[in-house]
């Protein structure tokens, strides 16, 4: 069995980025396992601008910050087409490779960034037919489009207005496809800001809010949708469905060994040096929840890499408590969801929650019940909250508790 | 290959309508005596029918009908399939099954279906309490009244096992045309000439094994003295998480129309649940809907309640070609040189090689004697079930494909070529399970594409830009 100091599973955003920090920080052994044949996760197939500004300040577009995040890891141990299938204790780990099939590696600190993925029409249980192509998800088709060439639609309809929803729209329209229509459930588009009006705007696509999908229809490709809006059924002609968003954790392979889950964030649960419930694995990145952008999860990444260098120049000892930050609904879940103990207050510790429902009120911190920090928001479900963890003093802690409730 | 007409061809002993997997196991029945045989398949690829959804279900027949047709088919069918897994590398995940009563009517029916199960000779099927119930399902839900432990009932592969019987139908002689619908036919001179959409065939004897379409082949013999009743069937697939959760097939007490909605392990590692029953007319539409679906999800969660923390891989449905009578409908007309091989409903994946067998010994008794041909050649088929040895293990097959189902390059390419090769997507998928994972295609549908090269027909706006 091969040992490391440091393997790395994914080489996306936060992979990469772990991977450029821990050879800063002098590690010298250290392995990034991406089971694609190229590094550099789902920004490769994002030809838009949008990536990384976070992290660089720059707007790169999805391929170009791929591309720096592979310059900035240049040296590691960099091997693609391989694939983990399980996780064991202690930081063994089991991978599959195009030459070797199955063998058994150890690192002595481990990364887990294996990103995540949309959730396709199967998990949304939609109604209507099955054929065989022309219900994907964005990812399946930017990946056909810029990996192939195959642009599998004239006329489709996009559903979601995510950001990803957008991305889908812009690749669409720059490759001169213009969508039937983009529906969304709720009664607002959900991706933030102007940036969203300006896509509707400048692409000229109806984009239908309050309205449901109610059936796909056609049998070897797609004809139509039947969409739901006030009680009002239609049908659109369309002959494709891209279903954007929705995203979840590429996580069965965590779901699947021994590391604790959180069922609110769907990812694992870590402590606030980005350790899981076993100390020799390490997460961070977009498989810590759904979703943060590119920049925030590079960052991320950079910050576990730090921790896991910190553990292998022996400056950070395994956990001998661990103090649960406890969260109720409206609150899906707040990372980190472990305080450990010993451990450090990072500089930049940030609490980082969502909520599961538009909600107003007042946000609160309390440690050992007395609160810390309080502030009033308005949160929306696809939306981030942040805590700042500098009120928080590990000394004496016993209870840490975030909080949303009436003003 | 595809346009290849079928005029030329000399007559041959038997031709099969369809290729479902009723007619690969009555095809791989008369190869292996040496009959010179055909199977006509409408469909881009075998299994494009009924025989692609079911329950993957390998039954003992212990609730069939007593002396039914069905019963004896699914006893034979059973065995054989025991005997022959082996050499054609087929799988058997022995789960047995536990029927649960969670009423007390259901509780009422038991001593019944125990009774039947001893009278169609399946051994060792006995009542349990609630207690061994839960040692056995431990995470089973609340309010079990009683149950019976079917130790013979286990789970296969539903498609590797048609597919292996083609395959080695063809192996040792058969023909099998896929995109060969049988369009009508005209019985003359002691031979059938069926007309099909690549010509005609002909034929001494002819199979009816059209499943869902099965009255009206009939029709081209005689009145059809049945009508199929398609009866559709949805199911919700879980995800590989949840497999340690249910490794038992967990039936409900059947009612007479259905055997009602089942829990099961797949051979794939995931969870299935369904089927549901509903009759329809249309032959061919196999729709899901949310409402029933959601059903399917609350059904689950009420009988094994932590199967509802587990993600959704996948939804289907499928057709049950019923008829108006319970019992299968198989006879040989002998006058008309034609064998009718009708209402395979539900337990069709079980009773598919005992059927061969009853085809073949209808064949032989009205038509002509056939032997057994000496060392007959055995067609291993590739292994997809997780709990044997499979290529991305081994190494050597080329990197993973599809990352949730772990299939390689190596098996993509491998389902291109050979006597059955894929040609379209649901062939692909059926070979492989590429794009069956939980993901449904995020992440593998461009190389699945790719390399299929041309070989499956992808839908491409033209002009696009790349």
């Amino acid at each position: 069995m091969s040992r490391h100091d440091a393997i790395i599973v994914g080489g996306g955003p936060a992979g990469l980025s772990c991977a450029r920090v821990l050879r800063e920080r002098g590690v010298k052994d250290i392995v990034v396992l991406e089971r694609e044949q190229e590094a550099g996760g789902v920004p490769r197939h994002c030809h838009h601008p949008g990536f990384g500004f976070s992290q660089f300040y720059w707007p790169y577009t999805g391929p170009a910050y791929a591309q720096r995040l592979r310059r900035d890891a240049n040296g590691v141990d960099l091997r693609t087409t391989a694939t983990v299938v399980a996780l064991h204790p202690g930081g063994e780990i089991e991978i599959a490779t195009p030459k070797n099939g199955l063998e058994t590696i150890h690192g002595r600190t481990v990364l887990l960034a294996t990103g995540i993925r949309e959730a396709p029409r199967a998990a949304r249980l939609v109604s209507g037919d099955r054929p065989p192509w022309g219900v994907l998800t964005t990812g399946a088709l930017q990946q056909l489009l810029h990996m192939t060439g195959i642009l599998p639609c004239r006329r489709p309809v996009i559903v979601g207005s995510e950001w990803v929803s957008f991305s889908a729209l812009y690749t669409l329209r720059r490759a001169g496809i213009k969508p039937a229509a983009m529906i969304e459930e709720e009664d607002r588009i959900t991706a933030p800001g102007p940036g969203a009006m300006i896509a509707r705007r400048a692409f000229g696509v109806p984009v239908l809010t309050g309205t449901q999908l109610i059936a796909i229809h056609g049998d070897a490709v797609v004809e139509a949708v039947e969409i739901e809006c006030n009680g009002q059924r239609r049908r659109i002609a369309c002959d494709a469905v891209i279903m954007t968003g929705r995203f979840v954790p590429e996580a069965a392979l965590l779901h699947a060994s021994h590391l604790e889950m959180d069922e609110g964030s769907g990812g694992p649960i870590i402590d606030q040096h980005w350790r899981c419930s076993d100390p020799a694995y390490f997460a961070a990145g977009n498989v810590l929840r759904p979703i943060e952008t590119s920049g925030v999860v590079g960052r991320e990444g950079e910050a576990a890499g730090h921790a896991m260098a910190a553990t292998l120049a022996g400056r950070l000892d395994a956990p001998t408590r661990r103090v649960p930050v406890t969260v109720s609904p409206p609150l899906r879940y707040v990372t980190p969801q472990i305080i450990a103990i010993p451990g450090d207050r990072p500089n930049d510790l940030l609490f980082r929650g969502r909520v599961n429902q538009p909600t107003r009120g007042t946000l609160r911190l309390l440690r050992n019940g007395d609160e810390v920090w309080r502030r009033t928001i308005h949160a929306l479900p696809e939306q981030r909250i942040q805590l700042p963890g500098k009120h928080v003093s590990l000394d004496g802690i016993e209870s840490l508790e975030v909080r949303l409730g009436p003003s | 290959m595809i346009a290849e007409n079928l005029d030329s061809r000399k007559p041959y002993q038997v031709a099969i309508i369809g290729g479902g997997v009723v007619g690969c196991a009555v095809l791989r029945a008369f190869a292996l005596a040496g009959a010179r045989a055909i199977l006509l398949e409408r469909g881009p690829d075998i299994l494009a029918g009924a025989s692609k959804g079911n329950s993957a279900l390998l039954h003992t027949g212990y609730d069939a009908p007593p002396d039914s047709l069905e019963l004896a088919c699914v006893r034979e069918g059973y065995n054989e399939y025991l005997a022959i897994r082996e050499p054609l590398n087929l799988p058997l995940i022995e789960t047995s099954a536990i029927m649960i009563a969670w009423t007390e009517a259901e509780h009422a029916r038991l001593p019944a279906l125990l009774a039947r199960a001893e009278a169609n000779g399946v051994e060792n099927v006995v009542a349990i309490e609630a207690e061994e119930v839960r040692r056995r399902i431990p995470l089973i839900g609340s309010g079990v009244k009683s149950a019976i432990l079917i130790p013979g009932e286990h789970v296969i592969d539903p498609w590797s096992a048609p597919l292996a019987y083609a395959l080695q139908a063809i192996a040792n002689g058969a023909a099998l045309e896929r995109h060969c619908e049988v369009l009508g036919g005209a019985f003359e001179d002691g031979l059938w000439r069926l007309r099909t959409s690549r010509g005609s065939v002909s034929a001494e004897v002819a199979v009816n094994c059209a499943g869902l379409f099965g009255d009206l082949v009939e029709s081209i013999a005689r009145p059809p003295p049945f009508r199929i009743i398609p009866r559709k069937g949805q199911f919700v697939v879980f995800d590989k998480s949840a497999a340690s959760l249910v490794e038992t097939v967990i039936l409900p007490v059947p009612t007479e129309k259905t055997k009602g909605i089942l829990i099961a392990p797949t051979a794939f590692g995931n969870i299935l649940v369904g089927p549901t029953a509903e009759d329809q007319d249309d032959r061919e539409k196999t729709t899901v809907d949310t409402a029933t679906l959601k059903m399917l999800i609350r059904r689950a969660a009420e009988i094994v309640p932590a199967l509802a923390k587990h993600q959704v891989t996948a939804i289907y449905s499928g057709l049950r070609p019923a008829t108006q009578v319970k019992d299968y409908q198989i006879e040989a007309l002998p006058d008309r040189q034609w064998i009718t091989v009708a209402g395979i409903r539900s337990t069709g994946l079980t009773g598919a090689l005992g059927i061969g067998a009853l085809v073949r010994r209808l064949y032989e008794k009205h038509f002509a004697t056939l032997n057994d041909i000496a060392n007959p050649v055995w067609t291993p088929v590739p292994n997809l079930a997780e709990a044997q040895p499979r290529p991305y293990q081994q190494g050597g097959s080329g990197e993973i494909v599809c990352h949730c189902e772990w299939v390689t390059r190596g098996e993509i390419e491998a389902a291109f070529k050979g006597p059955l090769p894929a040609m379209d997507l649901g062939a692909l998928k059926r070979r492989t399970r590429c794009m069956m994972g939980r993901c449904q295609g995020f992440y593998c549908s461009w190389r699945i594409a790719q390399l299929a090269d041309g070989r499956l027909p992808i839908p491409v706006a033209s002009g696009a830009a790349a």
